[in-house]
């Protein structure tokens, strides 16, 4: 693993993202934003260029609108699944139901992200996406620094010394660290840990987080759960 | 009389009334034709058993007693025709003075009734149209008798004719016929009537819901169908485009206020959101200061985001979302997830959070928007218990079956909302009342909560709690329960 920059935010090594987007200026705006966070961003402004670039290209991440001119992005999403890219999809869309949501990961995305949105947001997920750093799924034991989770036996250690958790605090802890190094937001929190997809009012995650936090650094001398300014959580070790 | 035909009424009666036409023309021929055959088959043994009679009398006393028998038998009155002619076919002796050519020359049953004169009528006749009608003659045969016969050859080739006149069968046949015409002209008439009775009746109804949807799409959307009340097809008719009306103008009210609200409650923002990136821009800074109030322009955005996201959200709920997202939901695990996932901040504010839940109640739902509504209703009671009069501040959930219902209750001890009309306003999109205006949020939440029952076939009320306010989720109970 190549060591994180921390210029950007959750920085987990350089990515080749393809954009279907068909409006042109938003389409800018998110190979600027990639770009300053250290990606490079492919455009495509239809669904068919989308289409052929997604078939030929080796991507990390796509980014798919639903809505574009020639080809809807669920139809290029399905056609790319049958032909066998496993490139992990983040869909835009304008349509923001519950339904349209289930509809898009039915047809093969791997997430789903409600126009407008922040961009802070979008980064975070698609850096969660890639697939280069999605290989923890199989793994048994989550690491980060002298923090360990073992999802077995349901245990957590923190320099050999075991920490009591609750069951939700426990899966909390568990969606952290599988993304350790990488910005975790509040409602992808929400969407990982409870299953929900809605933005709670006032500050649930941040009360559970930091009740999480004082469980697993009280004691300890040097902090592991850090608190990214505008964005989100992040575990990190050192 | 097109346009008379573009009437279904007209349509239809004219359609009946040639079916029952048909039908009565095919009955009565039936009818007659039956008959026909039935006064035919009498008529053949009437003149068979007259062959026999004569019969005898040829076995008796040969051709000159036979001769004598039809003379004498010519003479009576009656239907009966009796002739004796030559093997030429020359009349010899009876009561025919002429018939149709031909009949004698094929032996048995004449095949069709054939035309005749008869002794001493004709003449009759004759002599009293002879006058007037020198030409008569030539119509003699028109002016005959029909009859139908058996013709026999006799052993010295001599040929006999016993037959039978018609005149019976053909009177009737004539009746039927005229019963017949009388009977169609009766039904035409019917037919007439019924199509302007009947036919106007609809007309002027159909007429009427023309009238007044014309009326409605002139811009009268107030404006109904009419209902007569006497609860026929076009009451039920009327009385479901009414219901659809009525949904529309439900529906058109919704997004009349949604853009109200865009315009009365999203305009506010955007302005000091403008005046602020102005007020930065006008005049010197520090670096600092510009990274400020660009932090607060996203701030402020993103709020504005999710005003706008609840609103469309309230919007789509109330026109209905389809069906396809209703599943079986556990209310109790809902209760659950979202009263695990508000304890911490509770707690951290220093309020209980009480549950009482015993089982599971199944619901007809969509998990992500009952857990939505709830979340709102726990977050304000969470808020407003703050203030509770005396006591620790505490929330307290409840689900309860009752009366064909699934109730879910939030219920705080703060000072809930004394007033009944407050009650009723307060999930109004927006609407904040004055003492809650210091808190923060969007006025939507329980407007949200409100959409999400509705959409649930459920409903959303607001009582007096003794302390606090109780909000009631009352969920239609699963059919199969």
């Amino acid at each position: 693993m190549p060591a994180p920059r921390t210029t950007g935010i959750g920085y987990n090594g350089a990515m080749k993202i393809l954009v279907m987007e068909d409006d042109r200026e938003a389409a800018d705006y998110l190979e600027k934003a990639f770009a300053e966070a250290g990606h490079t961003t492919h455009v495509a402004g239809d669904g068919e260029t989308g289409f052929a670039l997604a078939d030929s290209g080796d991507y990390d991440v796509m980014v798919v609108d639903r809505m574009m001119p020639r080809r809807d992005g669920l139809s290029v999403i399905a056609a790319l699944r049958s032909r066998g890219n496993t490139t992990p999809v983040l869909i835009l869309s304008a349509l923001g139901e519950v339904d349209d949501r289930v509809t898009g990961l039915r047809a093969g995305g791997d997430d789903y992200l409600t126009k407008p949105y922040a961009f802070t947001e979008l980064l975070a997920r698609v850096e969660v996406l890639n697939r280069r750093a999605s290989a923890r799924e199989s793994e048994t034991v989550y690491r980060a620094g002298d923090l360990e989770l073992d999802r077995l036996s349901h245990t957590v250690k923190r320099q050999g010394q075991e920490i009591v958790l609750q069951p939700r605090e426990f899966r909390l802890l568990e969606y952290l660290m599988r993304h350790a190094g990488q910005v975790v937001t509040r409602t992808m929190l929400l969407e990982n840990v409870w299953d929900y997809h809605f933005d709670p009012q006032t500050n649930v995650i941040d009360v559970h987080v930091s009740r999480l936090r004082g469980k697993i650094e009280k004691g300890f001398d040097k902090p592991i759960l850090h608190t990214v300014r505008g964005a989100g959580y992040m575990l990190k070790a050192g | 009389m097109p346009a008379i035909m573009k009437t279904t009424a007209a349509r239809l009666s004219a359609l009946y009334f040639l079916l029952f036409a048909l039908c009565a023309v095919l009955l009565v021929f039936y009818m007659t034709s039956l008959s026909a055959r039935m006064l035919t088959g009498q008529t053949q043994d009437t003149i068979n058993d007259e062959v026999l009679g004569l019969a005898r009398a040829y076995q008796r006393g040969s051709l000159p007693l036979l001769v004598r028998v039809v003379e004498q038998r010519s003479r009576q009155p009656g239907a009966n025709l009796y002739l004796i002619a030559d093997a030429n076919g020359q009349i010899l002796t009876g009561n025919v003075q002429s018939l149709e050519p031909g009949v004698l020359d094929t032996e048995g049953w004449t095949t069709r009734p054939f035309s005749y004169h008869r002794f001493g009528e004709g003449e009759l006749e004759r002599q009293r149209d002879a006058p007037s009608q020198p030409g008569a003659k030539a119509s003699e045969g028109e002016m005959g008798h029909n009859a139908i016969a058996l013709v026999l050859r006799l052993p010295n080739q001599m040929i006999m004719l016993v037959g039978r006149d018609l005149g019976e069968p053909e009177r009737f046949r004539a009746i039927v016929r005229q019963a017949l015409m009388l009977a169609l002209g009766m039904m035409g008439l019917g037919g007439l009537l019924i199509w302007f009775f009947v036919g106007r009746a609809a007309l002027k109804r159909i007429d009427g819901v023309s009238e007044a949807s014309r009326r409605i799409m002139g811009g009268d959307l107030a404006g109904r169908l009419p209902v007569t009340g006497a609860g026929d097809e076009f009451d039920r008719l009327s009385e479901n485009l009414n219901a659809m009306l009525a949904r529309i103008a439900a529906l058109n009210e919704g997004l009349k206020q949604v853009s109200d609200n865009i315009a009365h409650d999203l305009k506010t923002p955007l302005t000091r959101l403008r005046n602020r990136a102005e007020a930065v821009l006008s005049g010197r800074h520090k670096v600092a200061d510009y990274r400020a109030a660009l932090e607060s322009t996203i701030a402020e955005s993103d709020h504005l985001i999710k005003t706008f996201n609840a609103i469309l959200m309230i919007s789509r709920l109330e026109a209905g979302y389809s069906s396809e997202s209703l599943a079986k939901v556990d209310l109790a695990a809902a209760v659950a997830d979202v009263v695990e996932l508000y304890e911490p901040v509770a707690e951290e504010a220093g309020v209980a959070i009480e549950t009482a839940v015993n089982g599971t109640f199944i619901v007809d739902g969509n998990r992500e928007l009952i857990g939505q509504a709830l979340s709102n209703i726990v977050d304000n009671a969470i808020k407003y218990s703050l203030d509770a009069a005396g006591g620790k501040p505490a929330v307290r959930v409840g689900l309860e079956r009752k009366g064909g219902e699934v109730l879910l209750t939030v219920a705080d001890n703060g000072q809930g909302i004394p007033d009944a009309a407050d009650r009723a306003r307060v999930t109004e999109r927006f609407v904040r009342l004055e003492k809650s205006r210091s808190q923060p949020g969007s006025g939507l939440g329980l407007s949200l909560a409100k959409a999400v029952m509705k959409f649930h076939n459920g409903r959303l009320d607001l009582l007096p709690g003794d302390p606090g306010l109780s909000v009631v989720m009352g969920f239609p109970e699963r059919m199969d329960h």
